[in-house]
C-alpha cells in the first residue's frame, strides 16, 4: 500500500503519532484543501490530543491526490474519518465541529440521546 | 438548443430505441423509476453492457444495492457475461456500501468522495456510459437530507459537464414518481417501468414519461425480459397505413373460395372463424396453412388448446398431413397455455416468432382463449395491435375464435368485428335429431360475396362445402338435404333426364 506512515504529504501522511504502539489507528479522507477538509483536520487533532493522548495515529488521505483510494473504505462523503483501530470500523461524515457527535461516532463517549 | 438535433445514444435493447426514436439522450442522466421488481437494474444493465460490446462505449455500473457478484449473476440468465466485459476493461463495476449504523455525522459534509469515485472509475476505461443503481439509497445510508439534495443536483450537474450518458434509476413514489423526487433533478428523460398484476397474470410496461427536445411515444409498451435480454414491443398506435394488396390467396377450401367471390381472401386481411365447439374451426384454419405451404408460403401456427402432434394426429383424420411442411420448415407450430403468460407477453413473443421465422399466413388458435387471458377492455386493445402488427408486416391472419351455446355469435365482440377484414361463422344446425354444420359469410370487405348458408362437412380429404336445399321449412341439411334433393330429383324425372339445381 501506497500510504506508508513514512511518506509525508504524499497520500497518507501522518499527522501525528503520539506512540510507538498506538491503540487508536485512525485515518481522515479529505478531497483538496477546501474549508471542510482543514477544519476536519485540525479538529480532529484538537480532539485526540484531549481525549486520546499517547495511544493514536492519525493518517489523512486526499483522495484528490489518490482517488484510487476511495473504493477501499467505502468513501462517499467528505470528509471521512474512519475508525480501522480499536475495531469495529466506525466512521464519522463531516468537518468533525460537533465534537459531541464525532465522539458518540467513535465511541469515546456512550450516545445520549 | 437551437435548431440542432437532440443527440441520442442507442441503448441496443430491442424496441426501446423505437420507442425514444433513437435512444437516450446522450450526454445527459436519464431516470429510469419503477417499482421493485419492475426491471429497473436489467434495464440499466443492457444499456451498459450494449454500448460496451455494440457501440464501443465502455460503461461504469454504480450498484448501491447488489455487490458485482449479485450483478453478474442476475444477468447471467439474460446471456450478459460481465466478467468477460470487465476483464476487457469494457466494464467497471464498483458496488457501494454504505452502512447507515455505523456512521456519525459529526458536521458539514458533501458527496465529493462520491464524485472523486466514479470520476475514477469513468476515467480509467473511458467511459461514455454511466448507471446509478439506486441512487436513492444514498437517503437511508447517509443522514442530513438537505445536504444530499443540494449535492445531488450537483451530481447530475457534473454528469452533463462529463458528458456521459447516464441512467439513474430510483424506486417508485407514493403518487410521484420517485420516492425521494429525483425527477426534480433530472428534467430531461424519464422512463417510468411498471409491473402489473391484473387478474393474476402480470405484465411489464415501460411508458416515456417525458423526453424533452424529441417526440416519443407516449403509449405504455409492453415488454419482456428472456434470454437475450429486454425486448420492448412498440405497438404502433393503429394507424390504418397499411398498403392493400389486390392478390387473394386460396383458404384451401375451393367451395370456401367460391363463396368468398371465387378467389379467396385478401393477401394480408385479417379472418376470423367464429363457431361454436366442435364445429370444424381448426380444419378450416389447417386448410389455410396447408393451402399456403403448397404456394411455398411459410405459416405459424399458434395454438391455444392442443398440442402440435394432436393436432396433426386430428388432421390426418381429414386427409390433412402437415408433417411434411413441417420438415420443409413451411409451418411452424407454437403451442402454450393461454394463461401461463400475460398478454402482453404472449404479443411479445408473437412478435419474437414472427420476426425470426417471416411468415406469410399467422393463424392463432383460438384467439378466444387467449383473450381470456386479460381483462376484456386490455384484450381488444391487444388483438388490435395484433392484427396491426401483422398488418404491418403484410401477413394474412386468420384467427378461430369460440363461440358458446346460445351466445349471440355475430356479437360475439362488438369491439373486434371493425377489426376484422372476413368473418366465416359456423353453426349448428339441428333439426330432426340432427346435427349439422353450415358456414356462411358474415362480412367480407372489397369482395362480392355469397350470401348463402352452406353446407359444412368433414370428409376424409378435408372440408368440403355443400349447396344446402332450401325447403318450405328453412334450410335443408344432413339427410334432409339427401331426402330434399330426391324429391326435386323425383318432381324434375317425367320430362326426361337429369336433375339441374341451383
Amino acid at each position: 500500500m501506497k500510504r506508508a506512515r513514512t511518506s509525508p504529504r504524499s497520500n497518507g501522511e501522518v499527522l501525528a503519532t503520539d506512540t510507538p504502539a498506538a491503540m487508536w489507528e485512525l485515518r481522515l479522507y479529505v478531497a483538496g484543501k477546501t474549508p471542510k477538509s482543514l477544519a476536519a483536520i485540525a479538529n480532529l487533532q484538537r480532539l485526540c490530543d484531549e481525549h486520546l493522548r499517547g495511544k493514536f495515529t492519525i493518517e489523512v488521505v486526499d483522495l484528490i491526490v489518490h482517488p484510487q483510494l476511495a473504493k477501499g473504505d467505502e468513501i462517499v462523503a467528505i470528509p471521512t474519518l474512519v475508525r480501522k483501530l480499536p475495531e469495529p470500523i466506525r466512521r464519522v461524515i463531516g468537518d468533525l465541529s460537533n465534537l459531541e457527535r464525532v465522539l458518540v461516532g467513535l465511541q469515546l463517549r456512550p450516545a445520549t440521546t | 438548443m437551437g435548431k440542432t438535433e437532440l443527440q441520442k445514444a442507442a441503448t441496443g435493447i430491442a424496441g426501446l430505441d423505437e420507442i425514444t426514436n433513437g435512444g437516450l439522450p446522450r450526454g445527459r442522466p436519464t431516470l429510469v423509476c419503477g417499482s421493485s421488481g419492475a426491471g429497473k437494474t436489467l434495464l440499466a444493465m443492457e444499456f451498459l453492457v450494449r454500448g460496451a460490446s455494440e457501440f464501443g462505449e465502455p460503461g461504469v455500473f454504480m450498484a448501491f444495492e447488489e455487490t458485482a457478484d449479485e450483478l453478474t449473476m442476475n444477468v447471467q440468465s439474460l446471456g450478459f457475461d460481465l466478467d468477460d466485459l470487465i476483464k476487457r476493461k469494457k466494464l467497471l463495476v464498483d458496488h457501494v456500501h454504505l452502512e447507515r449504523s455505523e456512521i456519525e455525522e459529526g458536521g458539514a459534509y458533501d458527496l465529493e468522495g462520491l464524485f472523486i469515485r466514479l470520476g475514477h472509475a469513468i476515467d480509467s476505461i473511458g467511459a461514455k456510459r454511466v448507471v446509478l443503481d439506486t441512487l436513492e439509497l444514498l437517503f437511508g445510508g447517509l443522514p442530513n437530507e438537505n445536504i444530499l439534495r443540494s449535492e445531488l443536483r450537483r451530481l447530475f450537474r457534473w454528469l452533463k459537464d462529463r458528458g456521459v450518458t447516464a441512467i439513474i434509476t430510483a424506486e417508485r413514489g407514493n403518487g410521484t414518481f420517485t420516492r425521494h423526487g429525483l425527477e426534480e433533478y433530472v428534467s430531461d428523460c424519464v422512463l417510468l417501468l411498471d409491473h402489473r398484476v391484473t387478474e393474476e397474470r402480470s405484465t411489464r410496461r415501460v411508458r416515456v414519461v417525458k423526453y424533452r427536445g424529441t417526440t416519443h411515444g407516449t403509449n405504455e409498451y409492453p415488454f419482456l425480459i428472456d434470454d437475450s435480454g429486454i425486448s420492448v414491443f412498440p405497438i404502433t398506435s393503429l394507424g390504418l397505413r397499411h398498403v392493400a394488396s389486390d392478390e387473394r390467396i386460396s383458404t384451401g377450401v375451393p367451395g370456401l373460395d367460391d363463396m368468398l367471390g371465387g378467389k379467396g381472401v385478401y393477401r394480408g386481411t385479417t379472418v376470423m372463424v367464429s363457431g361454436t365447439a366442435g364445429t370444424g374451426k381448426t380444419s378450416l384454419a389447417t386448410h389455410f396453412v396447408d393451402a399456403a405451404a403448397r404456394r411455398g408460403e411459410r405459416s405459424l401456427y399458434l395454438n391455444f388448446e392442443e398440442s402440435p402432434s394432436q393436432l396433426m394426429r386430428n388432421m390426418r383424420s381429414i386427409g390433412l398431413d402437415l408433417a411434411p411442411w413441417l420438415q420443409k420448415d413451411l409451418v411452424r407450430f407454437h403451442s402454450s397455455r393461454p394463461s401461463a403468460y400475460g398478454l402482453e407477453m404472449h404479443l411479445v413473443t408473437i412478435h419474437k416468432l414472427v420476426k425470426e421465422f417471416a411468415p406469410r399466413v399467422v393463424v392463432v388458435d383460438p384467439i378466444t382463449t387467449f383473450l381470456n387471458a386479460g381483462a376484456s377492455s386490455e384484450a381488444d386493445g391487444m388483438l388490435m395491435r395484433l392484427i396491426d402488427f401483422l398488418k404491418g408486416q403484410h401477413i394474412t391472419a386468420l384467427f378461430t375464435s369460440l363461440t358458446h351455446d346460445g351466445d349471440p355469435i355475430e356479437a360475439s365482440r362488438a369491439a373486434v368485428s371493425s377489426m376484422i377484414d372476413t368473418w366465416l361463422l359456423v353453426r349448428d344446425i339441428e333439426t330432426r335429431g340432427e346435427r349439422n354444420r353450415g358456414l356462411y359469410v358474415l362480412k367480407s370487405r372489397g369482395m362480392a360475396h355469397s350470401n348463402r348458408i352452406r353446407e359444412f362437412v368433414l370428409t376424409e380429404h378435408g372440408v368440403e362445402l355443400l349447396d344446402v336445399e332450401a325447403g318450405p321449412d328453412g334450410v335443408l341439411v344432413g339427410s334432409q338435404r339427401a331426402a330434399g334433393q330426391s324429391r326435386e330429383a323425383v318432381a324434375a324425372r317425367p320430362p326426361g333426364g337429369g336433375a339441374a339445381r341451383a
